[in-house]
C-alpha cells in the first residue's frame, strides 16, 4: 500500500478522491431527503452534452460540463418546482436530449477522442494537478453555501409551503441546491465517470441515513463513508488491475446491502 | 347589521370580494369577512367547499383571481410575518433527519435576516412554545418518532415562534384520537386570549363547544359574526349529506357501485 502511494498520480487520486467525497456527502444528503435522485442522474447525464460541446469547440470539456450540466440543472430545478405533474416524464426527456445531443456534437468534431472513455467510466488515476485545485474552490463554494443556508435549506427540505410562507425565498433557494447538485456532478465524473455519479451520490448519504437521524451527522458521516469506499475502491482497482470507478461503486454498494442489514437485525 | 362589541378595532384579516378558481371551476365565490383581533372563528363546510383555498389564499400560497386580502392592514406578503400557519398533519418521510426542536425553530426563520445565528432570546422563544404544547421533554426526538397528535403540536409550536398574532390552523384534530383533540382545543383556547384563530374543521361537535364564532363556506361564505348555525348554513350543509350523515365512512357513500358489483359478485358465488 505505500508502495502504490509512492506515485504522484495515486497521491492526486487519493486527494480527489477526499475532495469529491465531502461534496457528495454534503450534496448527497440533500439528494436523498429532498428525492430529487431521479433529477440528479438527469443533471448528470445531461452533462455529456457538455463534453460533446467541448470537444465541438475545443475548449476544456469540463468547463463545457460545467456550463451544460449547470443549464440543464436549472432548466429540470424549474420544470420540477412548476409542473404538478409528470416532471419526471420531462425530466427523463432532458436527460435523454442532453446525452444525445453530447453524442451528435462529438460526431461533428473532428480528431480522435482519446479521453472520452474517462468521462463516462472516471479516471481518477488521471486527475491533474489543476484538476485538484478547481475541485477545491467548487468544495469551498459549496461548503460556504451549506454552511450560510443550513437553516433555510433544511427548511424547504422539510417543508417548503411552510417555508414559503414565512418568507424563506423557497424557490430561489431550491435552484441554488440544484446548482450545488450539478457543480458536485461535474466534480464526481472525474472519479467515477458521469454514469455512475448517481451512486457516490446516493449510497454514503443512504447508508448514513440508516444510521444518524441529524443532517449534519448525516452529512459528515457520509463524506466519511465516501472517502472511506474512494480509498479501498483505489486500492482494490490498483492490486487487482481493475476499473478505478467501477470498483469504487462495487464497493460502496456492497457496504449498503450489509449496512442494510445490519441495521434490519439490530432494529428488530 | 350585526352589532360587534370590537367592531372599533381595524380588522386584523380583512377579505373583500374575493374570488378563486382551479381549472376553470369556481371554488370561492364573493367572499367578503372581517376578523377581528382574539376572534376564534370556526370555518366548516363539505369537501371542495373552499376551506382550505381561503386559508391558503390569507396565507398567500394561492393568488384570487379576483378581489383583495388585507392582513394586518397589509399586503399577504408582508402581513403573513404575523401569521403562525399550522398545516394539516399528513404522511410523511418517517426518515427525514430532523429533530423536534429542529422543526420548531422554522418559525424563526420568517421575517428575519438570513446568515444569522440563533440568539439566546430567539433559543427561548423555541422553548417557550415548546411547552405551550406541553413537548418540551421531546425536543430531542426526530419528527419521524413522534405520533401525529405529537406532530400536530409540534406543528403548533412552530406556528408560535414566528410570535404570530393569528394562528391558522387547517384539519388540526382530522388525524388524533378524541383525548388528544381536546388537549388542543384547549391548548388554542388558552392562546386565544392574545392571539386571533381561525381554524377549519370538519368536527363540527368540537367546533361548537370551543370557537367563538362559525362560519359556514359552499363557495359562498356564510358568516354573521355569531356561533349559531342558521337556517341557511343547514340547508347548505345539507348539500352535501356526506359530510353529515356518513362522517368517517365517505367511501361507503360515495362508491355504492363497487359494493353494487361485489354483491352481484357475492351472489353469482
Amino acid at each position: 500500500m505505500i508502495e502504490a502511494l509512492q506515485y504522484g498520480f495515486m497521491r492526486n487520486a487519493l486527494a480527489a478522491g477526499v475532495l469529491v467525497s465531502i461534496a457528495c456527502g454534503i450534496i448527497g444528503t440533500y439528494v436523498v431527503i429532498n428525492r430529487i435522485v431521479f433529477l440528479s442522474g438527469g443533471i448528470a447525464h445531461t452533462a455529456y452534452g457538455g463534453i460533446g460541446l467541448g470537444y465541438l469547440l475545443g475548449i476544456n470539456p469540463v468547463i463545457g460540463a460545467i456550463a451544460f450540466s449547470l443549464i440543464s440543472a436549472l432548466g429540470m430545478g424549474i420544470v420540477h418546482r412548476r409542473t404538478k405533474e409528470r416532471s419526471d416524464t420531462i425530466i427523463g426527456i432532458m436527460w435523454a436530449v442532453g446525452m444525445a445531443l453530447g453524442i451528435i456534437f462529438l460526431d461533428l468534431s473532428p480528431g480522435y477522442k482519446a479521453d472520452l472513455m474517462s468521462y463516462l467510466f472516471g479516471s481518477i488515476l488521471a486527475v491533474a494537478s489543476s484538476d485538484l485545485i478547481i475541485m477545491f474552490i467548487l468544495n469551498i463554494i459549496i461548503v460556504t453555501i451549506v454552511v450560510l443556508f443550513y437553516r433555510e435549506l433544511q427548511a424547504i427540505s422539510f417543508d417548503e409551503t411552510f417555508a414559503f410562507v414565512v418568507n424563506v425565498p423557497v424557490d430561489r433557494l431550491y435552484l441554488l441546491l440544484i446548482a450545488m447538485v450539478a457543480l458536485t456532478v461535474v466534480m464526481t465524473m472525474r472519479i467515477v465517470g458521469l454514469i455512475m455519479v448517481i451512486a457516490l451520490l446516493t449510497i454514503p448519504p443512504a447508508i448514513a441515513g440508516l444510521f444518524v437521524k441529524d443532517m449534519k451527522r448525516m452529512m459528515l458521516f457520509s463524506s466519511l463513508l465516501s472517502i472511506l469506499f474512494t480509498f479501498i475502491g483505489l486500492m482494490l482497482s490498483y492490486f487487482l488491475n481493475l476499473t478505478s470507478g467501477a470498483t469504487i461503486i462495487l464497493v460502496a454498494g456492497i457496504s449498503y446491502f450489509i449496512s442494510f442489514f445490519i441495521r434490519k437485525i439490530t432494529s428488530t | 347589521m350585526m352589532e360587534k362589541e370590537n367592531t372599533m378595532l381595524d380588522p386584523v384579516i380583512e377579505i373583500r370580494n374575493v374570488w378563486a378558481q382551479y381549472d376553470g371551476c369556481t371554488v370561492l365565490e364573493a367572499i367578503d369577512l372581517a376578523v377581528y383581533p382574539t376572534d376564534f372563528i370556526g370555518l366548516i363546510g363539505p369537501n371542495g367547499g373552499g376551506k382550505t383555498t381561503l386559508l391558503k389564499i390569507i396565507l398567500g400560497l394561492i393568488k384570487p383571481s379576483r378581489g383583495l386580502v388585507h392582513v394586518n392592514g397589509h399586503p399577504v406578503e408582508a402581513g403573513r410575518c404575523q401569521v403562525g400557519y399550522v398545516p394539516q398533519v399528513v404522511e410523511m418521510d418517517r426518515q427525514f433527519p430532523i429533530r423536534v426542536w429542529e422543526v420548531v425553530q422554522m418559525g424563526l426563520l420568517g421575517c428575519r435576516k438570513p446568515f444569522q445565528h440563533i440568539t439566546q432570546a430567539e433559543r427561548d422563544v423555541v422553548r417557550y412554545a415548546l411547552e405551550q404544547v406541553d413537548l418540551a421533554e421531546l425536543e430531542d426526538r426526530v419528527i419521524g418518532d413522534l405520533s401525529v397528535g405529537q406532530r400536530q403540536r409540534v406543528y403548533i409550536a412552530r406556528a408560535l415562534t414566528t410570535s404570530p398574532t393569528i394562528l391558522l390552523l387547517d384539519e388540526p384534530t382530522a388525524s388524533v384520537d378524541p383525548q388528544v383533540a381536546s388537549s388542543i382545543y384547549d391548548m388554542l383556547a388558552r392562546l386565544n386570549k392574545t392571539i386571533t384563530i381561525i381554524m377549519v374543521s370538519h368536527d363540527m361537535n368540537a367546533v361548537s363547544a370551543y370557537v367563538k364564532t362559525i362560519g359556514c363556506l359552499i363557495t359562498r361564505l356564510h358568516y354573521h359574526g355569531s356561533k349559531e348555525i342558521t337556517q341557511e348554513m343547514a340547508d347548505a350543509m345539507y348539500a352535501c349529506p356526506v359530510e353529515l350523515i356518513a362522517h368517517g365512512l365517505p367511501h361507503r357513500v360515495l362508491s355504492p357501485h363497487t359494493h353494487e358489483r361485489t354483491h352481484t359478485g357475492d351472489h353469482h358465488d
